[in-house]
């Protein structure tokens, strides 16, 4: 039998097609109908003029946008020190960051609560700060591996060079250690925001009464509104696309992907 | 401008690196005049990089001072320093096009926008790269980011530049280009050049003053002219240019014996002073047998374009020799060698050293004996397969034929014996004198070479002795053909 290399791609596609295509043609068909199977925009009109969900929306945004921060400026002089110490099991302490995300997940959280609980008595007294600690917690590995990665290989002699050319130490970070790990950030801040955006399992192990995008999306389902969550679906994906695009270009090779 | 003063002194200066303990550089001393072109050449891993690192301030030495314009400058980090360098790999920022790179240094003094704009033009007229501005380094070629290197670094105007191997990862045209081009900018500039290169024609070619290095110690500090013609040191004699070096011994007033005969030279040295002479290849002649100092068999003939090299072997002793007459491998011919051809070393020590052959067992040989020691203890990190055929460190198969093995023993632990069959080799005492409290005797062998041999007891003059060495006080160096 006649067998090209083109053939070896059937499998994917047959995948692709079955899992990425197909669901994503159902959610259009459920977003934009209504429960009599008739094309309508009324799922559209209706997400964006409910206070309810836009609430949520801004609320979830909000919540992502502060994780991110959090973890950025915990991960980046983490990952500086790590990456520039002349520490010779350096790797070593790379795997202790890592390492927690071998553990369980829902152990992890479960570990994570019984401490919150401990130092703040009820957990339903912090939920935004719950929130945001639940999810650094999670994420901080994903911004610390790029970062670590694109700073531990900025070649020496540049930052020589910008110390030769007279720039102090401070002004040889701004202008050159900062820029040139900016893909390291970006591929960081891409693989905390957009999680932090949509999971909302962190948030409901910890017995967090906080509502954001994926618990609203969830509660539609739940009440069998498949054309309402579907609309707020196709929402979220639009803006995890626009950002995806404005972050784009980052490069693959910054994820350090080998380390997890 | 003033080329009498000293622009830069390092006053024994000693790096030893603290992570390992290495001793890079040891008691470095140098001066250099402003305006001069200096050059530090020595192997990787001699400490010349090291050198110009703490000129530069990106290493700090471990005792000793640098002095700029007399004053010293060991506690002032690089960006307070006159000094710029450009860099091995050029360095040059990714995320800046060529104009940013090159305003960098005037940047950081906050210089008007409208002085860089015109010193940048300058500068890249100055490197042949007139309008390139707005390029982005990685659209230029090596070259290319080569001279933007060398802009960046000159835009500054620095007291002295530091060039560490700019040229290494230039091919072999656009290097000789660029040695022509760098000195030219050093004679137009007036400033003070360090250079670093491993490329002995290279420092030959550019240099004013060239510091020879090896092993972190100073060998020879001097123009090119003294460096070649009158080497201070074997080691800098095998380094600079080509050379047949022999060990020998000073047999009376200007004459020395070694290879085998004795030639008459201008050094003078007194009798029995151990010596190690340095013939250049273009310095010998080939004469019909019989009439030279000594004699041997040509053993292989290269057509080079300019000369033939021709390698003469006299006994045991390999003599290399460039001439414009071929000859026939197989020959007898007789060699004599003028003596002001001939530059006589004092010899730092009286370590013997002669070359061992690899027999088809890979096994070490010395006139037919094989040595109880095997190539995997000598070549580091290397392993014998089943075949017998040996991997190096890197799992590459080593080729007995590519590489030569040289033995080397000190004196004291060679002792004579009138057993004729109990040493490796046979030879006559050629030359005795008294140190003292032992006798160090000159043995010329069989296989013309000459030993030295220290012995407390006294043997006469032409008494015929064997030379018992025991290997494990041999040590191996390997050496690639």
């Amino acid at each position: 039998m006649h067998f090209s290399r083109k053939n070896l791609g059937i499998p994917y596609a047959v995948f692709l097609a079955v899992f990425v295509v197909a669901p994503l043609v159902v959610l259009l068909f459920y977003a934009f109908t209504n429960g009599q199977g008739q094309f309508t925009m009324e799922n559209l009109t209706g997400f964006f003029t409910d206070p309810n969900a836009l609430g949520t929306l801004f609320y979830s945004l909000l919540i992502a946008v502060v994780t991110t921060a959090v973890c950025l400026l915990i991960a980046y002089p983490t990952a500086y020190l790590l990456a520039t110490s002349k520490l010779k099991n350096r790797t070593v302490i790379v795997m202790l960051f890592v390492m927690p995300m071998w553990i369980n997940f829902s152990l992890r959280i479960t570990a994570l609560k019984e401490i919150l609980t401990i130092l703040e008595g009820n957990l339903a007294m912090h939920p935004f700060l719950n929130a945001v600690i639940g999810m650094t917690y999670d994420f901080l590995p994903f911004m610390i591996l790029p970062i670590y990665t694109t700073i531990s290989k900025l070649d020496g002699a540049l930052r020589e060079a910008a110390m030769d050319l007279g720039a102090d130490r401070t002004r040889t970070f701004l202008e050159i250690t900062l820029p040139l790990s900016l893909p390291g950030i970006l591929s960081g801040v891409s693989m905390v925001f957009l999680p932090a955006m949509t999971n909302y399992v962190v948030l409901d192990m910890l017995y967090n009464s906080t509502y954001i995008m994926g618990s609203l999306i969830g509660s539609y389902f739940a009440a069998y509104n498949w054309h309402g969550g579907s609309m707020i679906a196709l929402v979220l994906l639009c803006m995890i696309c626009i950002f995806t695009l404005l972050t784009g270009g980052e490069d693959e090779t910054a994820r350090g992907g080998a380390l997890l | 401008m003033d080329r009498t003063e000293n622009i830069i002194e390092l006053k024994n200066i000693t790096k030893i690196f603290d992570d390992d303990g290495f001793t890079a550089v040891d008691n470095f001393n140098l001066e250099v005049k402003r305006g001069e072109f200096v050059t530090f050449l020595g192997p990787s891993g001699c400490g010349k990089t090291t050198t110009l690192r703490m000129i530069a301030g990106f290493d700090v030495p471990t005792s000793g001072d640098i002095l700029l314009n007399g004053k010293s400058i060991i506690g002032l980090p690089p960006y307070k320093r006159p000094i710029n360098t450009v860099f091995q790999r050029y360095a040059l920022f990714p995320h800046m096009n060529i104009y940013n790179n090159i305003a960098f240094g005037l940047r950081q003094k906050k210089t008007p926008e409208e002085e860089i704009r015109r010193r940048v033009r300058k500068v890249l007229d100055l490197v042949d790269l007139e309008g390139f501005e707005g390029r982005s380094v990685s659209t230029l070629s090596g070259g290319q980011q080569q001279r933007i290197a060398i802009a960046r670094a000159l835009i500054n105007e620095p007291e002295i530049l530091l060039l560490d191997e700019p040229l290494g990862a230039l091919d072999l045209k656009m290097r000789k280009e660029m040695q022509l081009e760098l000195k030219a900018m050093h004679d137009k500039l007036g400033i003070t050049f360090i250079y670093v290169t491993h490329d002995q024609e290279e420092a030959l070619t550019m240099s004013d003053k060239i510091v020879v290095m090896n092993e972190g110690k100073t060998q020879q500090i001097g123009t090119p002219e003294d460096i070649y013609n009158e080497p201070a040191t074997a080691f800098v004699a095998d380094f600079i240019g080509e050379s047949n070096i022999f060990s020998g011994v000073m047999t009376g007033k200007l004459r020395a014996r070694f290879c085998g005969g004795e030639f008459l030279c201008v050094d003078d040295f007194p009798e029995g002073t151990h010596i190690t002479a340095v013939v250049r290849p273009e310095d010998v002649e080939i004469v019909p047998a019989g009439t030279g100092i000594i004699s041997g068999v040509v053993d292989s003939v290269i057509f080079k374009g300019m000369h033939y090299e021709i390698t003469v072997l006299s006994g045991r002793n390999e003599m290399v020799i460039q001439t414009v007459n071929s000859a026939r491998p197989g020959d007898r011919v007789g060699l004599r060698v003028d003596p002001e051809n001939i530059h006589i070393i004092q010899a730092e020590d009286h370590t013997n050293s002669f070359p061992v052959d690899i027999n088809s067992a890979h096994r070490l040989e010395y006139n037919g004996h094989t040595l109880d020691t095997s190539l995997t203890r000598i070549i580091k990190g290397s392993k014998r397969l089943e075949n017998g055929s040996i991997l190096d460190a890197n799992g590459e198969v080593i080729d007995p034929a590519r590489i030569r093995i040289q033995a080397s023993i000190q004196p004291e632990d060679i002792e004579m014996t009138d057993d004729q069959d109990a040493g490796l080799v046979q030879g006559t005492i050629s030359n005795l004198i008294y140190l003292g409290d032992h006798y160090s005797y000159v043995i010329h062998t069989e296989l013309e070479q000459d030993f030295v041999v220290y012995d407390e007891d006294l043997w006469n003059m032409d008494d015929r002795v064997s030379l018992l060495m025991p290997v494990e006080k041999m040590t191996f160096t390997l050496r690639k053909k």
